[in-house]
């Protein structure tokens, strides 16, 4: 039953081969099994996940189902979850137990999807390896000594060891596409604006933006057709109608035109991913798109603009965490400064702190022009790049990282060389352009990811690229060892 | 030496929305604590502003009132700041594009001059909590009712150059806000409050001196003693050989002086740059025009038309017009009082004032209406009552005993002028004084009052006055 995907689950539930409380169970007893290895959830809500499978069931019955009804999933423990711990792998969110539903949550819900629990990510949402997280580093489940990605690893993790269909994420600056490229899977990061926020633990507003991890393409679709929409509550969502985002998944891809960026394939990328990613793009010309080489002039100046962006924004958006209303409170403050100062050092970890300290620095006084507005306009050229670039392309492919997963371990002592794991994925956030990573083959025996970039609002199009893809490829269908 | 004042405001002026300006929540006064704070007041987790349009209204109504430049697109920037109850550790507020800018108000003084004080910019903002040291076992409470309130923050060019000025110049933003329906400007609740930046120069010298910022008072009476002592502190310090520096100052109402708060070094880098919760707002042509048309008359032609058309004086005018209640309260009167105007003015800032004065009594609350007391110089017009006796007559409405005509009635206070009934009362007069009469015609004509006193005294003030001093005149001199 874990094997099946998605849409298969869902066909299985209205046409009675299974139940969404068989389905549940199931999904509860792979995670008993698995997840003490994988350290994938923080949270699993199995008494509540049953009575919500049983709901479900009984919609089934009643003839009121829909493609998620009954479906067992996992959300990212960003998004808030009325009476359910809200912890963003933080220990500053250790005891907070959400009082109300994110946006998204609400929506799966009425979707009819079975919430099983909460994954495991970087401490919010700032890492690409899991490993700043409060609980713990998650395992890859196709070598339990590298990093799943980040920093929802917990949500790559549940799907590609097939404890869970589906899984939602966030992704500021990679951290769907990245985790979902690391462990062999599909993550698709919206445009911004088309998923709300509300509700979502801030990380860096401009940029974060909700999604889904799916094994297929096909399942991304349903996924995101329940996670987006306008929603008053978040000021920056797109009052746009939602597309059928399963309509155009069969289109044919005579004529697609395809752009490879020569910056994305240049220097510092692990050659074995570079071999995979050329070898899906060939698939791609057999299927009848075309390939032409474009530049992106700008793309150097992304990490640099989003490690000025993302900390400016995350420091004050982190700031609210004060011992004051909610999260975790220092013992006996003997003032308001050590009420503070104590709660923040105790409650936030290492690479929390590094991003607020930068943050705080790039907006202060004097230091403000030189690189919060410079970084600004690089965000401006990084878009235009873009935009110059789908005059000529449709989609835009590369690999998703550098390289394979890494050691567990490995760069943690190195953030620099850690930021530079989404040197791919970045640049997109910055420009607030939807994009995807597909499982394209392995190297030296791990996954590797292929990056399809779309113009604004054209999630349909990377579903249709990404799904055609998986119908002349098995990539999506390997299990790792131990996992079948 | 003789030294120069120069302040500058920052008035801030809480905007009269039912609910908050990125929350649902509502924004009534005086609540229990903490039972007006939604999830997006609480800063919560998760939970993002969304901008309510009304305050956007406000604002731009505030700006074509003032001659501003309402801006086609302003920007909300966060100031980040920790305190106890401002929730999110920053302060939603606007920083480099205000919505409104560039405009100005011209205030009256005392001498009967007009000056121009010119205004920098208005923006919105949230309000903080309040943190309540008292009463709370020793410790801080934190109630977040306020949080989230809608500000409009006024700043003035440092045009000001007395303590006088400052209050004229605060008085007519006061009446403006309210006359706009943008505020209730209510200072005891802190709807209405400012900060005042002083400092002083020698007469005659372009460069500003050393200013000094004192915060949060909400009074006309607070910020001229806040401004004189202020102005006296610098004088003293300056003239001792000692310098001003710029710092926050609070002032203790009781002690009617300015004490240091912090000082320029202590001052907190706000790190402010754009919110990225929410979107730049953005007003073209159409709504602006809009909005101009939704405008209410303005003091200032109030005040005119009072003068070309109810032949006011301009200082009546003034008064009147001074708050929207009171010039509503004048024209209906009057409307009421068949166009009586001059009567009218004389009674609404005489009897009317004093007696509201008297009982702490706000004019919309008026125990007599504009209707009622129209309804009685009615009277006074058609000569039913004397002037005298309206007074009488004003009290006992004041009293609730009724309408004037009722009253009129049931005490008895129609005016006599029945000439041959008040020549009868006269002879009485007469007849009773006869060594008065004696003393008048050899030359004492100052003793004419006292007969028309003794006139009155019989018909317990209702003799039509001016038949009493014809008919008495003609009896004694003829």
């Amino acid at each position: 039953m874990h094997q099946k995907s998605l849409v298969e689950l869902a066909t299985d539930l209205r046409s009675g081969v299974c139940s969404s409380e068989e389905l549940t169970r199931a999904c509860l007893q792979r995670i008993a099994g698995h997840d003490p290895r994988l350290n994938s959830f923080v949270t699993v809500t199995g008494s509540q996940a049953l009575a919500a499978a049983q709901a479900a069931d009984a919609a089934i019955k009643a003839g009121n189902a829909g493609p998620l009804t009954g479906i067992p999933f996992a959300h990212k423990d960003i998004f808030c979850t009325n009476g359910v711990k809200t912890s963003c792998g933080s220990r500053m969110l250790d005891n907070f137990i959400a009082p109300y539903d994110a946006t998204v949550t609400e929506k799966m819900h009425e979707a009819g999807a079975v919430m099983i629990g909460k994954t495991n990510m970087d401490e919010f949402a700032m890492g690409s390896s899991n490993e700043t997280s409060f609980y713990g580093p998650v395992k890859n489940p196709w070598d339990e000594t590298t990093v799943p990605g980040g920093s929802s690893g917990g949500s790559a993790a549940a799907v590609a060891a097939r404890l869970v269909p589906a899984s939602t994420g966030t992704d500021t600056g990679g951290s769907i596409r990245q985790p979902a490229a690391l462990c062999g899977i599909t993550g698709l990061k919206p445009t911004y604006g088309r998923v709300s926020r509300y509700g979502m633990i801030a990380f860096a507003s401009s940029l974060d933006q909700a999604g889904p991890f799916t094994r297929s393409a096909e399942d991304a679709a349903v996924m995101l057709g329940a996670m987006a929409g306008f929603d008053p509550r978040d000021s920056t969502s797109v009052d746009r109608p939602v597309d059928d985002y399963t309509a155009q998944l069969n289109a044919p891809l005579q004529g697609l035109r395809i752009g490879l960026p020569g910056e994305y394939f240049g220097d510092g990328l692990d050659a074995g991913v570079g071999d995979a990613v050329s070898a899906a793009i060939a698939e791609f010309t057999k299927l009848g798109a075309t390939v032409t080489d474009i530049t992106l002039p700008n793309t150097h100046l992304s990490v640099p603009a989003y490690y000025v962006v993302a900390p400016a924004e995350c420091s004050s958006n982190l700031s609210r965490f004060d011992g004051v209303r909610f999260g975790h409170r220092a013992g006996n403050p003997q003032d308001l400064t050590d009420l503070y100062t104590r709660s923040r050092g105790e409650g936030f970890g290492d690479e929390v702190k590094r991003r607020i300290l930068v943050g705080t620095y790039v907006l202060s006084a004097g230091y403000y022009d030189a690189y919060y507005l410079k970084a600004q306009q690089a965000r401006h050229l990084i878009r235009d790049d873009f935009m110059q670039a789908f005059k000529q392309v449709d989609v835009i492919m590369g690999p998703t990282a550098p390289s394979v997963a890494f050691k567990l371990g490995e760069k943690a002592d190195d953030p620099v060389s850690m930021y530079l794991s989404d040197i791919y994925t970045i640049a997109v956030n910055l420009a607030g352009l939807p994009a995807m990573s597909i499982p394209a083959g392995f190297s030296n025996g791990m996954p590797v990811g292929l990056h399809m970039v779309g113009n604004y609002f054209e999630e349909s199009r990377l579903l249709n690229a990404g799904h055609c893809y998986q119908q002349v490829s098995d990539w999506h269908t390997r299990t790792p060892q131990g996992f079948e | 030496m003789a030294w120069e004042t120069v302040i500058g405001l920052e008035i801030h002026s809480q905007l009269a929305t039912n609910s908050k300006i990125f929350s649902g929540a509502s924004t009534t006064y005086g609540a229990e604590p903490n039972t007006q704070a939604c999830a997006v007041d609480l800063g919560l987790p998760g939970v993002l502003p969304v901008l309510n349009e009304e305050v956007v209204r406000m604002a731009a109504m505030f700006g074509l009132a003032t001659h501003s430049t309402v801006a086609p697109r302003s920007v909300f920037a966060r100031k980040n700041y920790f305190y106890p109850d401002l929730p999110k550790g920053y302060q939603i507020s606007q920083f480099e594009l205000p919505i409104v800018h560039d405009g100005y108000l011209d205030v009256e003084l005392e001498d009967g001059s007009s000056k121009r004080i010119g205004i920098t910019r208005a923006h919105l903002e949230e309000d903080a909590g309040k943190s309540l040291h008292e009463n709370f076992m020793g410790k801080t409470g934190i109630d977040l009712n306020r949080a989230g309130t809608p500000l409009l923050e006024i700043v003035s060019e440092p045009d000001i150059r007395s303590a006088k000025e400052a209050v004229a110049y605060m008085k007519k933003i006061h009446s403006l806000v309210r006359y706009l329906g943008i505020s209730d400007g209510n200072m005891q609740e802190g709807s209405f409050r400012c900060d005042a930046n002083v400092s002083i120069r020698p007469l005659g010298q372009e460069a500003f001196g050393t200013r000094a910022e004192i915060k949060n008072i909400n009074s006309f009476r607070f910020v001229e003693q806040a401004i004189n002592y202020e102005v006296e502190r610098q004088i003293m310090v300056l003239e001792g050989g000692g310098e001003v520096v710029q710092e926050t100052r609070l002032f203790d109402a009781d002690r009617h002086e300015t004490r240091s708060m912090r000082s320029k070094e202590e001052a907190n880098d706000y790190r402010y740059f754009p919110d990225p919760d929410l979107l730049p707002v953005e007003l073209d042509e159409a709504y602006i025009a809009a909005v101009r048309e939704s405008l209410p008359e303005m003091p200032d032609a109030k005040k005119a038309r009072f003068v070309s058309e109810h032949g006011l004086s301009e200082y009546d005018a003034g008064i009147l017009t001074a708050t929207r209640e009171m010039a509503d309260y004048f024209e209906a009167a009057a409307q009421v009082a068949g166009a009586a105007g001059k009567l009218t003015a004389n009674w609404v800032i005489g009897e009317l004032s004093a007696a509201l004065n008297r009982d702490d009594c706000d004019i919309s609350n008026s125990p007599v209406s504009a209707d009622m007391l129209g309804g009685m110089l009615l009277r006074i017009e058609d000569g039913t009552i004397s002037g005298k006796i309206a007074k009488q007559v004003f009290e006992a409405m004041w009293q609730g005993e009724g309408s004037a005509d009722e009253v009129i009635d049931k005490q008895g206070l129609r005016q006599i002028s029945d000439a041959a009934a008040i020549e009868g009362i006269i002879s009485d007069v007469l007849d009773n004084n006869p060594k008065q009469i004696e003393q008048y015609r050899g030359g004492q004509v100052k003793l004419f009052g006292f007969f028309v006193g003794q006139v009155m005294k019989a018909t317990q003030g209702k003799a039509n006055p001016k038949q009493v001093n014809e008919l008495l005149r003609k009896l004694l001199d003829g």
